[in-house]
């Protein structure tokens, strides 16, 4: 009896290690290899990271960056290879897509790979499973808590100032910077930490919104519900990586901390004006 | 009884300190006046029973609340009090453990004042923290206690807290050290967790595995006994600097998975009511299930230069060969 009923269930293992074989190739394996990433003694750290999760997680992505989104990277050796960087982008296209490719860039960098982490909403902890893999892969409930910690342990976090204002906007306001927030760059004077600014095009174009259904957002408790393709559709991405920008000395008052932020909005505008430039084809 | 073994470098009883420790039933405090034991005059407390003890430590059955608790403070000079003893919330109604918890520990720091003590140790835990989505990681001891918002029933626990806390800034002489251990596991440990891990099946909410922390019984009797030897007054969380999500842990402490749909958040509770898993699964922990809180325990391992000696693994195979024993 037992062992008829192992082999009703030794199948679907086979099965899963097929698959998992397809996902985290030898390649895959490789680079997670090659990341400076302190884990403890089950692969997990303090922030719930989790190495082979970031394996499957790198392995799924990898196949959107090279062929759904056919992403092109520029300027990667403008990131440091170790130590404390706030990676600062331009946030588009509903779904946090801009974040895992960014996240995918920086993980499969000839110039040295990272383990991104991305700072998410605080309600993604309370979905089933959604939270516990975004976790796994590196993403950490935006609390200023959490991303001091980080750079003390020296991480490079991906932050998109914007929030929800930047990743739910319509197709009207596309490539249209939004109100950044300033914790980022209190969070950069307080811990000495440099900031690469980053130029996403093409994800404004994955997913173009008509509008936002407030009203079943409200209901649903989410922070918008676009009106707009069901999946993300294969636009060409490119991540245009600006060089360091370093911010020091103490804070005097919010409106200088604020003329700082602008600094950085301003070189991602350009970094997404040149990428528009040089884009030749949408989709 | 046999004459009890003589460490080589034994004081003399009479110049040697009194320690008063509370809970010696358990695991844990067990553990610890082995350790204290020929080095201080220890005294054996336990609401629960008389505990068996060497022929020369005392040890009584009493109530903290009770008038007989004060007998002993007369009867010995007491100078120091290790509070490892707590009704857990599996054990009584949460009067009884709220009389117990709190008004005995007032009792308690009262007689410590009234005495002269000039050390105390309470024993707290990690769920004065609270189980919340926006819990931060690694939470220092400045972090507020949102237990009571998450439920009535570890009410207790953070009002033990803060009445240690007040006694701890208004009577300095108290000397009182609080310590916020992780969930601590190990041979005879008798908490929701290590009863949970003992069991052949144990439940997790489906889509939820928070990360938690893991701390051998032996290992929180070390620190226990270096906060009380280093004497360093405050506050302190007690835990290792290795993680592991919790359906990790009970697949490696040998336990099967039941599944349990974990929302609306209704749902687990009913379960855990209907199917009456208080001891190990009980409805008011159960966001500690579904969200972690996890302790930044650098400050005790940097204070008092302490580190635990046993990784998880060498945790979870106790409950793995227990559970080999037992089939």
């Amino acid at each position: 009896m037992k062992r008829s009923w192992r082999s009703v269930t030794a199948m679907p293992s086979a099965l899963q290690e097929a698959l998992y074989q397809r996902v985290v190739t030898p390649e895959i394996e490789a680079m997670v290899a090659r990341i400076p990433k302190p884990v403890g003694s089950f692969g997990y750290d303090a922030w719930g990271y989790h190495e082979s999760a970031f394996k499957v997680g790198l392995g799924l992505a990898k196949w959107l960056y090279d062929h759904y989104f056919r992403v092109q990277a520029h300027g990667l050796e403008q990131v440091p290879a170790q130590g404390r960087v706030l990676i600062i982008a331009n946030h588009s296209g509903q779904l946090p897509m801009d974040g895992v490719l960014i996240g995918c860039a920086l993980a499969t960098s000839p110039h040295g790979p990272r383990a991104a982490r991305a700072m998410i909403e605080r309600f993604f902890p309370t979905v089933p499973w959604l939270g516990n893999v975004l976790n796994g892969i590196g993403g950490v409930i935006g609390d200023p808590v959490n991303c001091a910690r980080m750079l003390e342990a020296d991480e490079a976090i991906i932050v998109f100032p914007e929030g929800v204002r930047g990743s739910g906007k319509p197709w009207k306001l596309r490539y249209q910077l939004q109100r950044f927030g300033n914790g980022f760059m209190h969070l950069a004077l307080r811990h000495r930490t440099p900031i690469i600014p980053v130029g996403v095009v093409g994800c404004e174009e994955t997913m173009p919104s008509l509008a936002n259904i407030a009203p079943l957002a409200r209901l649903l408790n989410v922070p918008y519900v676009p009106l707009a393709p069901p999946l993300p559709l294969p636009a060409r991405v490119s991540l245009h990586f600006g060089a360091p920008m370093v911010f020091e000395g103490a804070v005097d008052d919010e409106a200088a901390v604020t003329t700082q932020v602008e600094e950085v909005k301003t070189a991602i505008r350009g970094l997404i004006e040149q990428g528009l430039a040089q884009r030749t084809s949408v989709y | 009884m046999a004459t009890p073994r003589k460490p080589a470098a034994r004081k003399p009883a009479s110049d040697r300190k009194t320690v008063l420790v509370t809970g010696a039933a358990g695991s844990l405090a067990k553990r610890v006046i082995t350790r204290l034991y020929g080095r201080y005059n220890v005294i054996a407390v336990d609401f629960r029973r008389q505990v068996e003890t060497d022929a020369d430590i005392p040890s009584y059955r009493v109530d903290m609340g009770k008038r007989g608790f004060e007998d002993i403070f007369r009867q010995h000079r007491i100078d120091a009090v290790l509070h490892i003893g707590r009704i857990f919330p599996h054990e009584h109604d949460r009067m009884r453990r709220y009389n117990a918890n709190v008004l005995g520990a007032k009792k308690l720091l009262e007689l410590c004042r009234k005495y002269g003590v000039g050390q105390v140790l309470i024993h707290s835990t990690y769920f004065v923290y609270g189980a919340s989505p926006y819990n931060p990681a690694l939470l220092d001891e400045d972090h507020p206690l949102k237990a009571s918002e998450v439920t009535q029933d570890l009410v207790d626990s953070v009002e033990l807290e803060s009445l240690a806390t007040i006694h701890l800034w208004k009577h300095p002489e108290l000397n009182i050290t609080i310590l916020r251990p992780c969930n601590v596991l190990g041979p005879e440990v008798r908490n929701s967790m290590s009863i949970l891990l003992s069991r052949p099946v144990a439940p997790v909410l489906l889509g939820f595995s928070p990360l938690m922390q893991f701390l051998h019984v032996d290992d929180m009797a070390d620190a226990l006994v270096v906060a009380f030897e280093q004497n360093k007054p405050g506050i302190y969380n007690v835990a290792p600097d290795d993680y592991v999500a919790y359906q990790e842990a009970v697949t490696q402490c040998g336990c099967r998975r039941l599944p349990v749909p974990s929302i609306p958040p209704a749902v687990p509770k009913l379960v855990s009511n209907l199917l009456n898993w208080n001891a190990f699964f009980p409805p008011y922990l159960i966001n500690y299930f579904k969200y972690p809180v996890i302790l930044d325990g650098g400050l005790f391992r940097r204070t008092f230069g302490w580190t635990p000696r046993r990784n998880l693994n060498d945790i979870f195979s106790y409950y793995r060969k227990q559970k080999l024993i037992g089939s």
